[in-house]
């Protein structure tokens, strides 16, 4: 009796093709797939009811992000703008626009405008904003250039690997109070160093990476 | 038997990762409607009731201390300054796009003017205005108020109103 049979051969070829693909694909589909933008959406812009151009209204007319966006400050979520807000001023300005047309009728039939959410979070994540705007943290650390933003894109991938990188290491990641709404923002040589910062908002690393607290 | 009870292992190892029960809990997020509510949006509240948070009567007026004016000089600067300009005197970026005028906080008229007048106007709006009221909370608009008065204020300051130590950068 032969020790290889007849078949030895396609059985070699056969292992040696899945311990080849499995060596390509196991990697690919563990470390790169999950972080390809495609997957994490980041970089993507999702077709919103009324074209909404951050770039216009924050950089070229210099609206706080907070004429908007009013709750950020005192509550986990940041609120999204009523139709009333939209028609405080294009109830008199663009008012024929056919862009806003879905303004015009949410306002007329008072139903509000569903928006594609652009960040989503899962349940067993509990985000706070306003926490995160108290201690310095700038919209536009995870926001990305939302100020220059023509359709709203999503800037980060929300992973919690991503989450982790600040919460160990926050100091490059805050600025000034003053500044935190500032979308162009930049460090400069004046801005206090981010252990000053640390000490000023009483920053304290050794607990901010505890399951609990983003997970209750 | 083997290759079904495999199939039926790889169905169900595939059918368990794809149910990710976890991430979307029974449980209500803002801007959810409850599931399978027969409410329609927007979620109204109840005729003749109020909100936990809402003050039944509106706040009188605080006493004017530095933090009242900075509060106010922020809220004033998020709220009011896309129209009525960082000055107050009506030339505000939406004013150059095309909003009406408001009138200038610098004029006599509005100078004469009742601190009530523009905590109202907050409140209800006014002509072209909106009502403020989902946007600035009452005390916010009492510091408003103090902010626009100030505002008038600095409109018609001389040097000889600043204090002595603090002339060096404005001259």
């Amino acid at each position: 009796m032969a020790v290889f049979g007849p078949r030895a051969n396609l059985f070699m070829t056969a292992a040696l093709l899945v311990a080849f693909c499995g060596g390509i694909f196991i990697p690919l589909g563990i470390w790169v797939v999950p972080l390809m933008g495609y997957n994490t959406q980041e970089r993507f812009a999702p077709v919103q009811p009324v074209p909404f151009s951050h770039k216009h209204h924050v950089s070229g007319l210099g609206i706080d992000c907070r004429y908007c966006h009013t709750t950020v400050e005192i509550s986990a979520n940041a609120g999204m703008p009523s139709t009333a807000v939209c028609m405080t001023c294009h109830s008199q300005v663009w008012t024929n626009a056919a862009m806003l047309a879905p303004d015009r009728q949410s306002l007329a039939k008072d139903v509000p405008i569903r928006w594609t959410r652009v960040y989503g979070l899962p349940d067993y994540v509990y985000f706070d904003h306003s926490i995160h705007i108290a201690k310095g943290v700038g919209c536009t650390e995870c926001h990305g250039p939302i100020g220059d933003m023509a359709m709203t894109w999503k800037a980060s991938t929300l992973y919690m690997s991503w989450c982790l990188s600040c919460h160990r290491d926050p100091a490059p990641h805050l600025r000034p109070s003053d500044q935190v709404f500032n979308p162009h923002w930049r460090r400069s040589e004046s801005t206090p160093s981010g252990q000053v910062l640390m000490a000023q908002y009483h920053i304290k690393t050794q607990n901010l990476s505890d399951c609990g607290i983003c997970h209750r | 038997m083997t290759w079904r009870s495999g199939l039926a292992m790889v169905g169900l190892s595939v059918s368990l990762a794809a149910c990710d029960n976890m991430a979307n809990q029974p449980k209500l997020n803002p801007y959810e409607l409850p599931y399978g509510s027969q409410t329609e949006w927007p979620l109204k509240p109840v005729p003749h009731t109020v909100a936990r948070d809402e003050p039944l009567n509106a706040p009188s007026p605080p006493p004017v201390t530095m933090a009242l004016l900075v509060r106010g000089q922020q809220r004033f600067n998020i709220y009011c300054s896309p129209c009525h300009s960082r000055l107050g005197d009506g030339n505000g970026m939406i004013v150059q796009r095309g909003f009406p005028h408001p009138p200038s906080y610098l004029s006599e008229t509005l100078r004469q003017a009742p601190n009530q007048l523009f905590y109202d106007v907050i409140t209800h709006g006014y002509g072209a205005m909106y009502s403020y009221a989902d946007r600035v909370e009452p005390a916010d608009r009492w510091a408003i108020v103090a902010y626009i008065r100030a505002l008038q204020a600095s409109a018609s300051a001389s040097l000889s109103d600043v204090p002595a130590d603090k002339r060096g950068g404005l001259q």
